[in-house]
């Protein structure tokens, strides 16, 4: 019987690697995606251009505005002078950030009121609208209270001491690059399998599989190995790249990391297999693919937190393996967790796997009598 | 073109649209896929942290240190969890339980009355780094408001001498959704647009149907444009669609004119199906066109259009990339339209690019069929 499934999955492979268009799918557009993405998907702002009305031409607001051009996150693009040009900066997207310093700031701040400074920002991205809120706030208080100890000022009963634990600069390439190995791996790994029976579907080779001596069983196997075969490698090049190319510390054992990209790749593969029973044309697998993808993407945890999501969408997550494996792959890169401590995760996979799979071969079966 | 060429063309169209009719997948790409994912991603997609679960450590507890932490329980952003040591906290945190630790030391008291300056210890878990500087950027705000508060009940003057006044231009209530819903519209039709093109001739492609199209009397101009014709109406129902659905359930404003939206969006469907109708140029089967489709449309619109990931904080050569990415002037139009108006500055140069990365796209693909034909 494994001479008949090796034989299927050498001929499965032979499939997808012989003609060198599909080949090529596999592995150019994939690690051209990693390189782009890799400096494309980042949350970290710099250079943000900005505007400065000051109304208040004294050394104090001068030394405000010089905070603001020194910092890295900013760009001073225009000096204003009139108030009249605020909303058309903001509108035509020349400037994110209009800093307007009231008339009587230097006066105010001499005799201990609150001197008033508005900060207006564009809303149409409203999370880069909170972190340039939250980068010109930490400039703000931080002129603030120096302006106040140089001053005499009261020292304020308690400051903050910040500090982020496992990614202390808090650079969002960390987060994003592990993110990219289960989402290429996911890509690949369903296309290969999803599309496998299809193929031989409409080309009719199917019928002349199914006249064979081979079980229904041993007919997935040889379609689901390829696929999960094509998916660890894929990964294993996407993490060699995320720790020499990119710099992300993998903090973790390479077991742990393994084991969870096994139980992820043999869900995919699962629910690779099952899309690939139930259409009958490629067209309908890709249709199939994309519609289980783009949710299993979205929903993952991939770009925007699960936290944030409605209870009701968090709940219907939890089908979803990607989400599973993003937990993982993250917290072994950054974390150093190990196998035991992300039981949590693995179980649902393993699970989702097991369902899938029994779900394939049953409509397999019903299929191919 | 005259009347003879006039006539083969409706009949090519009379054969695309039974064609479409009889076999429902491309109405389903056109429609049931945007709405399916409009829907998931309008529920699934947010940026706004609330209730973030945070630890809340008092080592001594005191009437500073309550006063200090009852500000958290009145935050929206924040569900504190109490702890009574360090380690407890963050072996919550390693166990995912909480984001962030907020510690006051056991001299924490002691050295506020003394000299103030009391350092209050802020851990976040660095891991989703935009995640973590939101939170961060929110107990800041909790503290800022707890010192003013505080100075204004002792009749002190504030510690921190600015009073800042945000305003958010735009989407005053800063949610995620308002903005996110224009743009997963863009990524959405980049999807649509391109799939059905790219799949319905790669088919042809494969069982052979387009050489007998092509032995036939009838011009590649022809061909092209009887393909084009029926898949724009399709891919222009399906972004009414998805219009109707931003607007009417996810009460997304629309702040700027119908048909400033609907020219905006025929342009951008131009340029999608011309990138499908190349890709079917160079793919001969559906598996390779389908793969392309996916890894040239889905990913670059949702990664690099700017509809999440901010353009002008990418490193130079991806942001000469993001050019020729059709959905990023659809996003910047649409953010527009939606939230801010009809701002002709943020459109025209927009809409101007979209038509000549329109034009390109259908110009390289007669070129690319022409060839082939050879």
């Amino acid at each position: 019987m494994w001479r008949q499934v090796l034989a299927l999955v050498i001929k499965e492979l032979l499939a997808v690697l012989r003609d060198p268009k599909s080949r090529m799918v596999l592995i150019g557009p994939p690690l051209i995606q990693l390189v782009v993405f890799g400096y494309a998907a980042t949350f970290d702002l710099n250079h943000v251009p900005m505007a400065v009305y000051n109304q208040d031409s004294s050394q104090a607001s001068r030394e405000l505005v010089a905070h603001f051009a020194g910092s890295p996150t900013f760009r001073v693009v225009a000096m204003l002078r009139s108030g009249r040009h605020i909303d058309t900066l903001i509108d035509s997207r020349q400037a994110q950030l209009v800093l307007v310093i009231d008339r009587r700031f230097t006066r105010d701040l001499l005799t201990r009121r609150p001197a008033p400074v508005q900060a207006i920002v564009d809303g149409r991205n409203s999370n880069t609208a909170l972190l340039i809120e939250g980068y010109a706030n930490t400039i703000l208080t931080d002129f603030a209270l120096r302006w106040g100890r140089a001053h005499g000022g009261p020292a304020p009963p308690a400051v903050l001491d910040t500090r982020a634990l496992y990614n202390p600069t808090l650079s969002s390439r960390w987060f994003i690059v592990p993110g990219i190995v289960a989402l290429l791996t996911q890509v690949v790994t369903l296309l290969v399998v999803g599309l496998s029976v299809a193929r031989e579907r409409e080309t009719g080779t199917f019928d002349q599989l199914l006249v064979t001596p081979m079980r229904p069983v041993d007919i997935l196997l040889g379609k689901g190995l390829p696929g999960l075969l094509i998916g660890v490698l894929e990964a294993s090049a996407i993490i060699a790249a995320a720790v020499w190319w990119f710099d992300v510390p993998l903090r973790g054992g390479l077991l742990a990391l393994y084991f969870g990209l096994l139980l992820f790749v043999i869900a995919v593969t699962g629910i690779g297999l099952m899309i690939s029973s139930l259409v009958s044309t490629q067209q309908q697998a890709l249709l199939g693919a994309f519609l289980f993808m783009v949710p299993s993407v979205i929903l993952s945890g991939f770009a925007t937190p699960i936290a944030n999501m409605p209870a009701w969408v968090q709940d219907l997550t939890l089908v979803n393996p990607m989400r599973y494996f993003l937990v993982i792959v993250r917290a072994v890169f950054l974390e150093g967790a190990g196998v035991a401590a992300l039981v949590s995760q693995e179980w649902p996979m393993a699970a989702i796997g097991a369902v899938s799979l029994v779900a394939a071969t049953w409509l397999f079966r019903r299929r191919a009598i | 073109m005259n009347p003879v060429a006039l006539r083969r063309l409706r009949g090519l169209l009379r054969k695309e649209f039974l064609q479409i009719w009889r076999d429902p997948s491309a109405l389903a790409i056109a429609f049931l896929l945007p709405a399916v994912l409009l829907l998931i991603f309008g529920y699934g997609v947010s940026l706004d942290a609330r209730n973030v679960p945070l630890a809340l450590v008092t080592q001594r507890p005191g009437a500073l240190a309550a006063s200090f932490t009852a500000a958290f329980s009145h935050s929206p952003y924040f569900r504190p969890r109490p702890f009574l040591t360090i380690q407890e906290a963050e072996r919550a945190m390693r166990a995912h339980e909480v984001q962030g630790i907020v510690w006051l030391p056991s001299d924490f008291a002691r050295r506020a009355q003394a000299g103030g300056d009391a350092p209050i210890g802020v851990i976040v878990n660095g891991v989703d780094a935009n995640d973590a500087r939101i939170v961060e950027g929110y107990v800041q705000q909790v503290w800022a408001t707890w010192l003013t508060a505080r100075a204004r009940r002792r009749g002190e003057a504030a510690p921190t001498p600015l009073s800042v006044q945000p305003r958010v231009r735009f989407n005053p209530a800063v949610s995620s959704r308002d903005y996110l819903v224009p743009g997963l519209i863009a990524v959405i039709m980049t999807l649509t647009g391109a799939l059905l093109t790219a799949l319905v001739i790669a088919r042809e492609w494969e069982r052979g149907t387009m050489e007998a199209l092509m032995v036939t009397r009838v011009t590649m101009r022809e061909i092209l444009l009887a393909k084009l014709i029926p898949y724009f109406l399709l891919g222009m129902g399906g972004m009414a669609a998805s219009v109707a659905i931003a607007v009417l359930l996810f009460g997304v404003p629309l702040a700027g004119s119908w048909w400033v939206l609907a020219g905006a969006s025929a342009l951008f469907m131009l340029a999608a199906l011309g990138m499908g109708l190349l890709i079917s140029g160079f793919a001969r089967s559906q598996f390779v066109a389908g793969q392309i489709a996916l890894i040239v449309t889905f990913l670059p619109a949702f990664l690099l259009s700017g509809f999440v990931f901010d353009i002008g904080s990418m490193p130079r050569a991806v942001q000469w990339i993001t050019h020729v990415v059709a959905a990023r002037y659809f996003v910047a139009i649409l953010q527009s339209v939606f939230l801010a108006g009809n701002v002709w500055p943020v459109i025209l140069p927009n809409a101007l690019a979209l038509a000549v990365i329109a034009a390109i796209f259908l110009g390289l693909a007669r070129t690319v069929f022409r060839r082939r034909l050879d």
